[in-house]
């Protein structure tokens, strides 16, 4: 127990020295296609990226541009058709421990209770009883969900079972935590709160987090960097650096250097709905 | 609410997400449908009450309408009811209970419903053993299943009655031909739903357990097993009732002892309150062995009556 909180404490002093740490995600000309001959569809064409140690990094982009489907290369789901993806310099071959997942929604073992969903990483990897009991009740108690160790997922609200989701992918230390779009089918209230929260957890363990999602708003709100994709064939079209200050608040999407960024990023998101649009009545 | 939480998050962001805005979150906007465990035990009290009610009206209205039967049943007994079917070989549930109270008092009538009991629990057992194995088997791998589908979708249609000639030939002896009737008639119910049930294995809980580390086995184990669950305890339910149903069926044209064997006797010695003791024995035991099914599974889906 008293290992691991060092070991929190550890990622934290690491965090201040940002760029140090673990973490480095690294997409090397990778392209992603469906079927073969006419019905072939190019989910990503060719892309390449580079996302530093403990950078906070949005993927934004309308439904059906492949950011999910680029998340999901980095996440080990996807097997590129070209090109590479490495974590710290090796490569991606499958899913794996190091990279820690939140899904959109319904993603917990609902029968598993609470704090055997988040103790299933640790065990899995051979923890003792133990050490995996106190990892689970460290990480429940960081995301304020102690008090309902012992309750099934489904006697949980949603908001509540996305947490449970962020606790059980950090449970296991991982160098990347991958998001796909966690946060979508949440009120918007319980996003705020949720956001915020998920601000302060990666200020805390100094983790590279990408984050998929298709609203300018929360992905200004949270990244370091917001990567917009377009859609057909799916592709990187900006690399946009947020230059807000933090802790951020929620007050700050009414502030100038916030809507300007927004603006543009509609602007770059419009030309290229309306490019694909023109593109599909052609 | 949120917004003063995010304020006093950033003053002490230790604590923004403690147990006590986890609990003063219950009564703000983070709780969406699922509901919470707060306001529902204010509600319990008379929500108890009411279930209650309702259950004593259910269990009353069923004892009704099993009463009125019987009387409609010692009604048409009584007067020799003609009317397109006859009641006049019908014995009266009085003559039944007479009847079975006799037998009671008598060694023979338990041993018939020991050996059906003992031919159910090795026939049935050695379908669950195999059926929840070949249907999580053929589940996974699609080899494996594309080999035995073809004759489980051929051999399926064939009734119990119409292996009877073939299981006499095949068996050394006539006890273990009941035996394999029964097998294979529970067998169908719990393959096909344990094969339907691996398929209902949510892809992302599978995607989950690999991001979590776990290899093939242990996805196996903490994923598509219980995600199965539900579906194979339907198919055990099932399997039960299909059990009784194959062994009345071995009985009646084979052996010497058996609830069968009892009630088809008792037709051809015109022992007809006889008939409807045994097939009332059957109704119950088929019952009390499907409810004995459905207990032992339970503990194993305890999360699902939670979930609702």
């Amino acid at each position: 127990m008293i290992g691991r909180v060092v070991k929190l404490e550890e990622r934290a002093a690491a965090k201040t020295g940002r760029g140090a740490d673990k973490g480095r995600i690294l997409i090397e000309r990778v392209a992603v296609t469906y079927g073969r001959g006419a019905h072939m569809h190019m989910a990503v064409t060719q892309t390449s990226l580079e996302i530093a140690p403990g950078e906070f990094v949005c993927l934004l982009g309308p439904s059906g541009c492949g950011k999910s489907t680029l998340l999901n290369c980095v996440a080990g789901y996807v097997r590129p058709s070209q090109g590479q993806v490495s974590i710290d310099g090796v490569p991606v071959t499958k899913p794996g421990p190091d990279r820690g997942m939140v899904f959109q929604q319904y993603s917990l073992f609902p029968w598993k209770t609470v704090f055997d969903n988040v103790a299933f990483g640790p065990r899995l990897a051979g923890k003792g009883d133990a050490e995996a009991t106190s990892t689970a009740r460290t990480f429940l108690e960081m995301v304020g969900l102690s008090r309902f160790a012992k309750k099934y997922p489904g006697e949980l609200s949603g908001g509540m079972q996305q947490r449970v989701g962020i606790a059980r992918a950090l449970a296991n230390y991982p160098a990347v935590l991958l998001m796909d779009e966690p946060f979508g089918a949440l009120d918007s209230q319980t996003r705020a709160m949720m956001q915020q929260n998920l601000l302060r957890i990666w200020d805390e363990f100094g983790i590279t987090v990408l984050f998929v999602t298709h609203d300018v708003d929360e992905a200004l709100f949270l990244a370091d960097r917001v990567l917009v994709m377009s859609a057909s064939p799916g592709r990187v079209i900006a690399d946009l650096t947020v230059p807000l200050e933090r802790p951020r608040l929620p007050e700050i999407a009414t502030e100038e250097a916030f809507v300007r960024l927004k603006r543009r990023c509609l602007d770059i998101i419009s030309v290229e709905s309306l490019r694909a649009f023109e593109q599909q009545n052609r | 609410m949120n917004l003063e939480a995010g304020r006093e998050l950033v003053a002490a962001p230790q604590s923004s997400w403690s147990d006590a805005a986890a609990a003063g979150e219950g009564a703000g906007p983070d709780r969406p449908a699922h509901g919470d465990d707060d306001d529902v035990s204010l509600a319990v009290d008379t929500s108890a009450r009411d279930a209650a009610m309702a259950l004593a009206r259910s269990w009353s209205l069923r004892a009704a309408a099993l009463l009125a039967g019987l009387a409609l049943w010692y009604w048409a007994a009584k007067i020799h009811l003609d009317f397109y079917f006859r009641f006049d070989n019908v014995p009266t549930p009085l003559a039944v209970a007479e009847a079975l109270w006799r037998h009671a008092h008598e060694a023979k009538f338990y041993i018939h419903i020991l050996i059906s009991m003992r031919r159910i629990a090795l026939g049935y057992s050695l379908a669950a053993v195999v059926g929840i194995f070949l249907g999580l088997v053929m589940g996974r791998l699609q080899t494996i299943r594309d080999l035995v589908m073809p004759y489980i979708e051929l051999l399926r249609p064939i009734p119990a009655v119409a292996w009877i000639p073939l299981a006499i030939l095949m068996w050394p002896t006539e006890e273990s031909s009941i035996i394999y009737i029964v097998f294979l008639g529970a067998l169908f119910p719990i393959v096909l739903n344990t094969i339907h049930g691996v398929e209902q294995t949510p892809e992302v809980l599978v995607r989950a357990a690999e991001s979590l580390g776990a290899s093939r086995v242990q996805i196996f184990w903490h994923v598509v097993l219980p995600a199965a669950l539900p579906s194979i305890a339907a198919g055990l339910s099932v399997g039960m009732g299909v059990a009784w149903f194959s062994l009345l069926a071995g009985e009646i044209i084979s052996g010497q002892y058996g609830i069968g064997y009892f009630t088809w006797n008792a037709y051809s010695l015109i022992q007809y309150p006889d008939i409807i003791v045994g097939m009332l024995l059957i109704g119950v035991f088929g019952t009390l062995s499907t409810y004995a099914v459905q207990l032992l599974m339970r503990p194993f889906l305890a999360w699902q009556r939670r979930t609702r």
